[in-house]
């Protein structure tokens, strides 16, 4: 009861709570729940999120600690742009070794993965940390790096916004534009798509998946520029694999997934009051968005059964 | 000038293979049947608290039952969505990999004493077999190894020998190739993908059972550390056979110690560079490998 009162008080209960806490950690989930989703769309399983946000918040903060004079208007424009190429890069890796060498993207993701997390352990380590050499972490980022507030007094920043502005514009090129149908093709069936749609399934598959880990570098970006103002080793708790449940949760829809990332944006927000306050480890919520996933799974699959029962 | 590296890292990358080739072999059964288990990760990590707690009541060999019963639990969700409810099996897995870091995280920080937390747990140390570990350089490493090891050299063979030559071997192989061929031969394909599934979780939790109880000593959050997932790359790269996974968990284990190596032969590279290494190298030989891999035809559907 303890533990529900504080998980409450953490995620929904006080105006501070929402705008500082949940809507803070819903911001990365969005942006690496769409870049989930719309990997899936097209039937690439892009597991690797994690990486790829990883490296989207390496290339962000290389940017910001290589500029620091430069104007807020031209630095984080830079830093939102370094953070997309970073993430695209690294699912690039993936997406080329599935279509040069046949290697399966859900285990080469998984591998790239550990990469990025040893990557980034030697860069707040070496390269990119701090000038004392004291603490695995990089210095703070200059005023004008720093993304600003959306309200005065609360801590919800501007990747907020891209996020939703992304979920949008997804939604808007998914169901409303030729190429977005071609991608939904290819997810559907992609030999049918080829033979009667005259679909390069291979081409599209590529361009998906290099989108799809530009999205998670931006969540990346987005952590740096807008929460720690600095780069660290455990910059995602595991922000890249949430999002599977994020994506799947809103049925893959960029619409839904603006609303599964406040979801789950408010469990992580509880969950961390839960620990401050009741003792209760954070690692709980896993075991609820584990839960999520299986009766999400279970659900789709009753009502599968549903309509081919009605059928026959 | 052998003693000091060659040896050493050869016993560091038999010692570091033998949880990877358990998790491993039990993979490549339910793959052989056409499921891929990416809750392996999860299934380990149930597998070393499992073992932790068993430990703590019975002794080291209670322990590797309460590993195989730990990992046989956390199978035995996996198969009743993947085999009955017919559910997504790569999103299935991954929603069981949170679930067991999930439990066993949280178990670790509510109720430390029950996996041994600040208390020695019985361990099963090296048994030395006399004459064969005094073979020079690859004696130690092959034969003074705690007995889970020397359980291995039995399995590979009677794995690959049950595979290759028997009725149910190739039953479970037909159920990976064709599921509808196998049921016209009166064969039960649920039955079937549900008992791989079954003895994968076992295997599994035998992994996280030898990490906690013949190497590391204690339970630690989080400590199967992506070995669920390298077993998955094993079996890929040992292309479904039960030698070439033992031999691709060896390659593994080399990657892995290659860092105790170049620590004595007194390289100056930043050690995230071997953090990588195994990663990096499943990678190159995946890549290599194009083409000649031989998949289950039914994998993942």
């Amino acid at each position: 009861m303890e533990a529900l009162l504080a998980f409450w008080d953490g995620a929904v209960g006080s105006s501070y709570a929402f705008w500082s806490a949940t809507l803070v950690r819903a911001t990365p989930l969005l942006l690496v729940g769409l870049a989930v989703a719309v990997a899936f769309r097209a039937g690439v399983l892009n597991i690797g999120a994690e990486g790829q946000l990883v490296l989207g918040a390496i290339a962000a903060s290389g940017v910001a600690l290589a500029f620091p004079s430069w104007p807020s208007l031209l630095l984080i424009p830079a830093m939102i742009a370094g953070g997309a190429a970073g993430g695209a890069v690294w699912a690039g890796i993936a997406a080329w070794l599935r279509h040069r060498f046949g290697v399966l993207e859900v285990i080469s993701t998984i591998m790239l993965n550990f990469v990025a997390a040893a990557f980034i352990s030697w860069m707040v380590r070496g390269p990119l940390q701090e000038p004392t050499k004291v603490y695995p972490m990089s210095v703070s980022f200059s005023e004008s790096a720093r993304w600003p507030f959306l309200l005065s007094g609360q801590r919800t920043h501007l990747g907020l916004l891209l996020g939703v502005f992304a979920a949008l514009l997804l939604w808007f090129v998914l169901t409303r534009t030729a190429a977005g149908f071609r991608v939904r093709a290819i997810g559907a069936g992609a030999a049918a798509a080829e033979s009667a749609g005259g679909v390069d399934a291979r081409g599209l598959r590529w361009r998906v998946f290099v989108a799809s880990g530009a999205l998670a570098g931006l969540a990346g970006a987005s952590e740096v520029g807008g929460v720690t103002w600095a780069l660290y080793e455990g910059i995602s708790p595991g922000y890249g694999y949430t999002a599977i449940a994020v994506a799947l949760l809103a049925r893959l829809d960029p619409r839904g997934v603006v609303l599964t990332a406040l979801f789950f944006g408010a469990l992580e927000a509880g969950g961390a009051s839960m620990q401050r306050n009741a003792g209760v480890p954070a690692v709980t919520v896993q075991i609820i968005t584990a839960g999520v996933l299986l009766s999400v799974l279970a659900f789709a699959r009753w009502r599968v059964g549903q309509r081919e029962g009605s059928l026959s | 000038m052998l003693e000091l590296t060659l040896v050493p890292f050869l016993e560091a990358a038999v010692r570091t293979a033998t949880p990877l080739a358990f998790a491993a072999l039990g993979e490549l059964v339910a793959e052989r049947a056409g499921v891929i288990n990416l809750g392996l990760e999860g299934t380990i990590i149930a597998g070393c608290l499992g073992g932790a707690a068993a430990a703590m009541f019975g002794g080291a060999g209670v322990g590797f039952i309460g590993a195989a019963a730990a990992g046989l639990a956390m199978a035995l969700v996996f198969a009743v969505f993947v085999v009955h409810v017919k559910t997504d099996q790569i999103i299935t897995g991954t929603a069981l990999t949170l679930l067991g870091l999930g439990i066993t995280g949280s178990i670790y920080h509510l109720r430390p004493a029950l996996v041994g937390a600040g208390t020695s747990l019985p361990t099963t140390g090296p048994v030395a077999i006399p004459l064969l570990s005094e073979i020079p350089i690859v004696g130690s490493a092959l034969f003074a190894q705690p007995w889970p090891t020397y359980s291995l050299y039995l399995m590979v063979p009677a794995l690959a020998w049950w595979l290759a030559r028997t009725q149910a071997g190739l039953g479970l192989r037909a159920v990976g190739e064709h599921p509808e061929a196998a049921a016209a031969a009166g064969l039960s394909p649920q039955r079937i993908r549900f008992a791989a599934i079954c003895f994968s979780g076992a295997m599994g939790g035998l992994c996280g059972g030898t990490l906690v109880l013949a190497q590391v000593g204690s339970f630690n959050e989080g400590m199967s550390a992506g070995r669920g997932f390298i077993a998955i790359a094993i079996v890929v790269l040992g292309r479904w056979t039960p030698w070439g996974t033992a031999g691709a968990a060896l390659v593994f284990g080399g990657a892995f110690a290659f860092q105790y190596l170049a620590q004595s032969l007194g390289l100056g590279w930043p050690y995230q560079l071997f953090l990588a290494m195994p990663y990096v190298l499943t990678l190159a030989l995946l890549a290599a490998q194009r083409g000649r891999a031989a998949a289950p035809a039914h994998l993942g559907r």
